[in-house]
């Protein structure tokens, strides 16, 4: 068995969240902690390092609000590549493959986690050292790449999926765009509020349903 | 390979078609129904706990596993096909009620011209000003002997909508463009959203004649024919590719499987995936499948009923050597034939208020039909055909949503600049839709591909299809019809242009594949006949929208359930009694 891998950060980053162990059972990180460390599913730390500066390159927190780092993306982006999807079982890949129209879409051979360890070979172990200049101009480089725009889609979803999936800690995507999370009912509001901005306090699905949701990255790859 | 006991009716398929037919027959006759399902059991309580954006509406937890079994596609014969990978342009169901269980809910019926097409638009133009390779063809059946069995429908899922012609009497409010219908809708319209609100005030304003958007989301409490209740929609805003967690949205699992579940001469088998129709002699003999297992079985039958999606629908006709494929180069032949999709289009708009978009359910929203099927077209550019333009509010999620900006807003799509832009346009842009007729033409069908194979080593299903000079028009008229409406909206459209661009399957589009084992009044045109009884093998009858020559502009569930109660009379009165070919 792979060695335990952990990714060390400040609590304060994460503010004071949900999160699943590699056991799928759900601790509370305390903000008041100091570090935490967070079982790895997939990344090695030093991977996790290298995409979470990724992610903050993309989304990242600056005035306009917290971004990739406080919602935790890489930890989302780590069950997700450990889970069924990184391994591709719910893509078609069977052979042969070959290039086609981009209206095709992708067409390769590689899964998430293949590319992802090619798309983190390319960055360089140390992504996360180099001035944030650089870190841009890289990524700029990588723009076009597969990697590049799974890294981009994954960091989105990362920011607003529910946070049973290992992002969007402390509902902090949500608050960010004025999402509410799943309710119950609109039932007496949808025909109310017209031009003005209604934003009701986010919960997540665990909140809403009072009890543990089950993510599909948890079902066996 | 197991034998197994004989039935009288196999079905194959448990979606809207399959138990639709199986509810007919189970609760009018004595007949013992099997449905076989290749998906897994589905239930109400399955669904408590799907609102989740991620799972559902991005990773699609809700379809058939692509990995097991996709299409290919190529956009002309001369080109090589690949596979379609991940999905995009549509989105196939699995399990029991098919894709009816994370459908939108549109139900429209559609316009009476598009039932006698060759024949409505060789009088309107004349033969010589249709495309030379125009394949829309008449159904052999009409919009008046489809009626009772629309009303049928509507009732089973409790339609909710707003008549626009009751009768031939035509009624402010509703779609007067629509076809006469003997009854109002079962429950009245949806609420409104904010933009359907003033999608609606907009367009009246400039003459066109809006009217809500007849849902299978219930807008009140109701209680089918069949004494089936369900709750009114609370506009979650989780509809498409969601189960409705509290049974609002009509799904073969709420309606027809209550009722279902009551008759002993009914099973339904999951997990069992048909891979033959066994026949021998012009006489389907039952069919055989594959269980979750491995294990295979045969399961003979008196009848045959093929009922899953379009897609295997045709790969099974195919892989069962029944029928005469299509050749697009001699003309000859029919299975695969008339293959379609819908044109999609329409126009971002752009507000300075907040929407509220994250409320909603599949079909809020309001639409026009003053240019659906010909309307207001004089064909002399062409364009001979258009479709409904909507402004819809399904409930907008935070993951599909962030990031629509106007164009050069935003050097990049990631980085401090367009986050900022993001946040800065989030819930202020909505998306005026065309709903358009795909019209059939001869180099658009389907056929087994040369190379890739489903998990069983079986070969998929091939597409060839593209978009043509038609269909471009379309969706050029359907924005410049927008970019006159967004105004009187207060919105801003954008100003890309449609790009006349070729067919993709990476971008979601709809779920409405059409054709390949189309009906038609004879066996050298069609597959079926217009009781889709297969020409071939008269104890085979073959259901859903592969039936549809080419597509109306309406979203075509509705359709294709009128089309399979009009089947099942035909089964249940004439052939049961006395099996023969009926036409």
């Amino acid at each position: 068995m792979k060695r335990r891998e952990f990714l060390t950060i400040p609590a304060s980053a994460l503010g004071g969240t949900l999160l699943y162990t590699l056991a799928r059972e759900p601790f509370r990180l305390q903000a008041q902690e100091g570090t935490v460390k967070v079982p790895l599913r997939f990344f090695t730390a030093g991977e996790a390092r290298v995409i979470a500066t990724a992610c903050e390159r993309i989304f990242p927190s600056d005035a306009n609000g917290p971004g990739a780092k406080e919602a935790g993306v890489v930890i989302y982006i780590d069950r997700q590549l450990a889970g069924p999807y990184g391994a591709d079982k719910y893509r078609y890949t069977k052979g042969p493959f070959v290039d086609s129209y981009p209206e095709h879409g992708y067409q390769g051979k590689e899964n998430p986690r293949e590319t992802y360890h090619q798309g983190i070979a390319k960055l360089g172990n140390n992504f996360d050292e180099l001035p944030v200049a650089e870190q841009i101009q890289k990524l700029q480089s990588m723009e076009k790449t597969h990697f590049f725009q799974l890294l981009r889609a994954h960091t989105i979803e990362g920011m607003f999926s529910d946070p049973m999936h290992g992002g969007n800690a402390g509902l902090i995507g949500w608050q960010l765009v004025g999402f509410p999370g799943p309710r119950m009912s609109y039932k007496e509001d949808i025909d109310q509020h017209f031009g003005a901005e209604f934003r009701p306090k986010p919960a997540s699905l665990e909140q809403i349903m009072r009890r543990p949701g089950k993510p599909w990255e948890d079902e066996k790859a | 390979m197991t034998n197994l006991k004989p039935v009288d009716v196999a079905i194959i398929g448990g979606g809207w078609t399959g138990l639709a037919m199986a509810k007919e027959l189970v609760s009018r006759t004595s007949v013992s129904v099997l449905a076989l399902e290749r998906g897994a059991p589905r239930t109400l309580a399955d669904y408590a706990m799907d609102m989740d954006e991620l799972d559902y509406a991005i990773r699609l937890r809700m379809m058939q596993n692509i990995a097991e079994e996709t299409i290919t596609h190529r956009h002309s014969a001369r080109d090589s096909a690949v596979p379609v990978r991940q999905y995009g342009s549509f989105h196939p169901g699995t399990g029991v009620g098919g894709a009816g269980e994370h459908w939108t809910g549109m139900c429209f019926r559609f316009m009476p011209d598009i039932f006698t097409l060759r024949t409505h638009l060789t009088e309107k133009h004349g033969a010589a000003h249709l495309p030379a390779d125009l394949a829309v063809q008449d159904w052999g059946v009409t919009y008046d002997q489809l009626e009772p069995h629309y009303w049928y429908a509507e009732q089973m899922m409790g339609v909710s909508g707003k008549a626009g012609n009751l009768g031939g009497k035509l009624i402010d409010g509703g779609n007067i463009f629509e076809s006469p219908r003997s009854q109002e809708y079962p429950t009245p319209p949806l609420k409104h959203s904010y933009a359907s609100f003033l999608f609606k005030e907009a367009t009246r304003k400039l003459g066109y004649h809006p009217y809500p958007t007849p849902a299978a989301n219930l807008s009140e409490n109701f209680t089918n024919p069949d004494g089936v209740t369900r709750p009114g929609c609370v506009y979650c805003g989780h509809c498409s590719r969601f189960g409705c967690m509290i049974g609002a949205k009509s799904q073969p699992t709420n309606t027809l499987l209550p009722v279902l579940r009551k008759h002993k001469s009914f099973q339904l088998r999951t997990g069992s995936w048909v891979r033959r129709i066994v026949h021998e002699n012009g006489r389907a003999t039952g069919v055989q499948f594959t269980d979750a297992n491995g294990d295979e079985f045969f399961q003979p039958a008196e009848t045959v009923v093929l009922a899953s999606f379009t897609l295997n629908n045709v790969r099974l006709l195919y892989l069962s050597k029944i029928g005469t494929p299509y050749d697009p180069a001699a003309g000859k032949g029919t299975l695969g034939r008339n293959l379609t999709h819908q044109v999609q289009g329409g126009a971002r708009i752009f507000f300075d208020k907040p929407l509220n978009a994250f409320m909603g359910a599949g079909c809020v929203g309001q639409r026009i039909s003053d240019y659906d099927g010909g309307n207001g077209l004089t064909g002399e550019d062409g364009l001979l055909r258009l479709g409904m333009l909507s402004a819809n509010s399904n409930g907008e999620l935070p993951i599909a949503s962030f990031g629509a900006l106007p164009p050069g807003t935003s050097k990049a799509n990631w980085g401090a600049e367009w986050k900022a832009a993001s946040l800065q346009w989030r819930d202020r842009v909505a998306q005026l839709s065309l709903a358009g007729e795909h019209m059939s033409y001869r180099q658009n069908y389907m056929d087994l591909d040369p190379s890739y194979t489903d998990k069983f080593g079986d070969p998929l299903l091939r597409f060839t299809l593209n978009w043509t000079d038609h269909e471009y028009k379309q969706q050029e008229f359907a924005y410049d019809l927008s970019a006159k409406i967004a105004p009187a909206m207060g919105a801003k459209v954008d100003p890309t242009r449609p790009s006349r661009a070729r067919y993709n399957v990476i971008q979601y589009q709809s779920t409405h594949i059409q054709g390949g084992a189309m009906m038609g009044a004879t066996p050298e045109t069609s597959v079926v006949n217009p009781y889709l009884q297969h020409w071939d093998v008269p104890n085979l009858w073959v259901l859903g929208a592969s039936s549809f020559p080419q597509n109306a502009s309406g979203n075509p569930t509705l359709t294709a359930l009128a089309v399979t109660y009009w089947a099942a009379d035909a089964v249940i009165n004439k052939y049961l009694k006395h099996p023969r070919r009926l036409a």
